[in-house]
């Protein structure tokens, strides 16, 4: 067996498609502690979390995300239910049925979010004419069609993870309940659906998630309000700022919290099913456990926080700006000399000369030594402006 | 008609009433309310003209092609010659959502076998998981990430420069290799798993037999992996190829000023244009191409559409 460069070409390769998963994903947090105004890592100014304190200033992203935590619980209070009853009744039906159900069910998958989006608003728009209903009431109302439209193919998705468990549902269970003098409706509420709990969750998750995240199908039927989506999303078409990037880090922070806790509970889990749950020793089974290692995180989020939070960038955010100044001024008077060096009359701007000719010998190096920042700054003309800049 | 009689009634003996109930009206309410109806409504108000709300129902609103004509010939000013932009910017979407699906099965096939069939348990888990994780993040977010990346002073422009490469910065996002990268990285999860779940069934002693038997590692693929996991690759690739054609947030971010994406177009017609008429056509229209385009691909490759989403 040559083992070596057989196993190395397969672990080479999902080496690089996780840095293509990741990576852009790294460089964006990066970006949103620098102080540049642009998203960017290089050139690196300053660590700041000063983009964080913005977004917490961010009404209407703040409005954006409230609409958007009332769209996503309406989706899945409904997506659910229907995602359920159309797999409970996929496995009823004759399978020549099925297969043309399940065609009607898929289809709002595959339907681009954009016309779900439209037919839902132009569909309760002409409904809305046709009762002569006014434009306050919930056919024109966004986020009414909001959880309309996203509904549409959410029930889908939740009708795939119901499909995938009850396929390992044994009827023998329903007809013993039935023998022993169950109702059908008690054999629904007793058996069926404790069965299907947790498939429910993980559907209500699903739908919860899809619901945040969609921007295709909500970009028409939100109207005049907003959601999180839509307002991140014109924050990015008019204008980068990193800031974007802060909500991003604050998702994938939580994102890798969650992950890591559903990764430890479910270790737990098949451990303690195989019988293997052998930490006799207290501590390891203490940091084994999922609660333990939710605290953690949560401390660890808290002190990245709490560091934030007192993290004073300003003297460093000043720095950058006079450097950027001192470069500037540095132009403007080899701009100037050269203005100098062709006019011959030498008598004229005598009293500016001398502060002038000073960094020139050292024009490369000179603005980044520590000394000749702040008299030059002082001097200039607009000396003035930056430390007016700073404090607002 | 007996039968349809004789299913209900079965229907509510094997449910109970209630339960009955609530599957009758939640399928319902799901299959004609929110899907069947409104693509009605969307198609009958795409064959109609651009009123106003006081003159809908009035005299002057009557059924007319008027707005697929428009697609197909453009504007009566213009002559009667074909649409060429609108019809272009159509073409161009589909090429390059095709672009993109092929390159996503080119991407996912070694991740989800290696994921099917090397790595087990707690590593696998932790792959599933790592994959995941991205995709926690939501669409606009990891389109603003490419364009981060590709911009003028991005990462890898500078990066490039710095080791030489090139030395002016080079416009990945007027070119559309953001977009591309951009919505190959948008879907890669909708193609690995129905990838990885259609591999992970193949047993493995099918594989040993064929490298038994002499077949090289190439023909192993060829013949045996890949034509048992179609169906996984059909559903892969006609979720990922629908929803590049739909896509609407990373052409918008990621888009050159002068490539439109056929979407783009929908939404001009619907927000800025106020003609939801034509707007309508056009979602029709992006809707009959897409699905006649990925039936003819099904015929092609003989798998039915009871496949996609397994």
């Amino acid at each position: 067996m040559t083992k070596g460069p057989a196993l190395l070409l397969p672990v080479l390769y999902l080496a690089l498609f996780f840095a293509y998963l990741f990576g852009p994903l790294a460089i964006m947090a990066i970006t949103a502690f620098n102080s540049a105004s642009f998203p960017r890592v290089s050139p690196w100014e300053c660590l700041t979390f000063g983009w964080f304190g913005k977004l917490a200033q961010d009404t209407r992203l703040l409005e954006g995300i409230g609409n958007s935590l009332v769209i996503g619980v309406g989706v899945v209070l409904i997506a659910v239910p229907i995602g359920l009853a159309a797999a409970l009744t996929l496995s009823q039906v004759g399978p020549r049925l099925r297969a043309s159900l399940y065609t009607v069910f898929i289809a709002p998958i595959l339907v681009p979010g954009v016309v779900i989006g439209l037919s839902t608003l132009i569909f309760w728009d002409r409904l809305g004419a046709m009762v002569g209903a006014d434009y306050d009431t919930l056919f024109y109302d966004g986020i009414f069609l909001t959880i309309a439209g996203q509904v549409t193919f959410i029930a889908a998705y939740s009708m795939l993870v119901f499909l995938s468990r009850i396929s390992r549902f044994d009827p023998t269970l329903t007809e013993a309940a039935l023998d022993m003098g169950a109702t059908p409706t008690q054999a629904f509420v007793k058996v069926l659906l404790p069965f299907m709990a947790p498939a429910i969750a993980s559907a209500a998750v699903l739908a919860f998630l899809a619901s945040m995240e969609n921007y295709n199908t909500t970009v028409f039927t939100v109207v005049a309000e907003s959601t999180f989506t839509t307002v991140l999303a014109s924050k990015v078409r008019y204008g980068l700022d990193p800031s974007i990037s802060a909500v991003a880090v604050i998702i994938v922070a939580f994102t890798l919290v969650a992950a890591t806790v559903f990764e430890m509970t479910k270790r737990r889990q098949t451990r303690a099913a195989s019988g293997l749950l052998a930490l006799d020793r207290p501590v390891l089974k203490l940091i084994a456990h999922p609660l333990f290692v939710a605290g953690l995180m949560a401390a660890l989020v808290g002190g990245v926080v709490w560091t934030g939070a007192n993290h004073d960038s300003s003297v460093c955010e000043m720095q950058v700006l006079d450097d950027k100044r001192a470069v500037q001024e540095r132009l403007e008077q080899e701009r100037r000399e050269r203005i100098e060096a062709l006019a011959p009359a030498p008598s004229a701007p005598a009293p500016s000369a001398p502060a002038q000719s000073t960094p020139t010998p050292s024009a490369p190096g000179g603005a980044f030594a520590p000394g000749a920042l702040a008299p030059g700054g002082a001097f200039a003309p607009g000396g003035l402006a930056p430390s007016g800049s700073v404090d607002d | 008609m007996t039968d349809l009689r004789a299913f209900f009634v079965g229907f509510v003996d094997r449910n109970g009433l209630p339960v009955a109930i609530y599957l009758g009206l939640a399928v319902t309410i799901w299959v004609f309310l929110l899907v069947a109806l409104p693509q009605l409504a969307m198609l009958d108000f795409s064959f109609r003209h651009n009123l106003p709300p006081s003159k809908m129902g009035g005299p002057e609103d009557v059924y007319t092609l008027e707005q697929y004509r428009y697609f197909f010939l453009g504007s009566e000013i213009g002559g009667g010659d074909w649409n060429a932009l609108d019809i272009g910017v159509l073409v161009k979407t589909l090429l390059a959502a095709v672009a993109v699906t092929l390159i996503d099965l080119a991407i996912c096939y070694p991740v989800a076998y290696l994921l099917a069939h090397s790595a087990k348990g707690a590593a696998g888990r932790l792959m599933v998981l790592a994959l995941i994780v991205p995709f926690w993040v939501n669409e606009i977010l990891r389109a603003f990430a490419f364009r981060i990346l590709f911009g003028a002073t991005g990462v890898i422009n500078e990066t490039g420069m710095a080791m030489g490469l090139w030395d002016v910065p080079f416009d990945f996002v007027g070119e559309d290799v953001a977009l591309y990268a951009g919505l190959s990285y948008a879907y890669i999860l909708l193609m690995i798993f129905p990838l990885y779940n259609a591999i992970e069934s193949l047993d493995r002693n099918q594989i040993e037999a064929a490298r038994d038997m002499g077949a090289s590692r190439i023909q192993v693929h060829w013949k045996v992996v890949i034509p048992y996991a179609k169906p996984g690759i059909a559903s892969g690739s006609t979720m990922v190829f629908m929803l590049t054609a739909g896509a609407l947030a990373a052409p918008q971010i990621l888009g050159g000023p002068s490539n439109l994406w056929f979407t783009q177009l929908v939404y001009q017609w619907f927000n800025d244009g106020g003609n939801w008429p034509r707007g309508s056509a056009y979602a029709i229209v992006l809707l009959a191409v897409c699905i006649g385009f990925v039936m003819l691909m099904m015929r092609v490759f003989r798998v039915s559409i009871g496949a996609i989403g397994r």
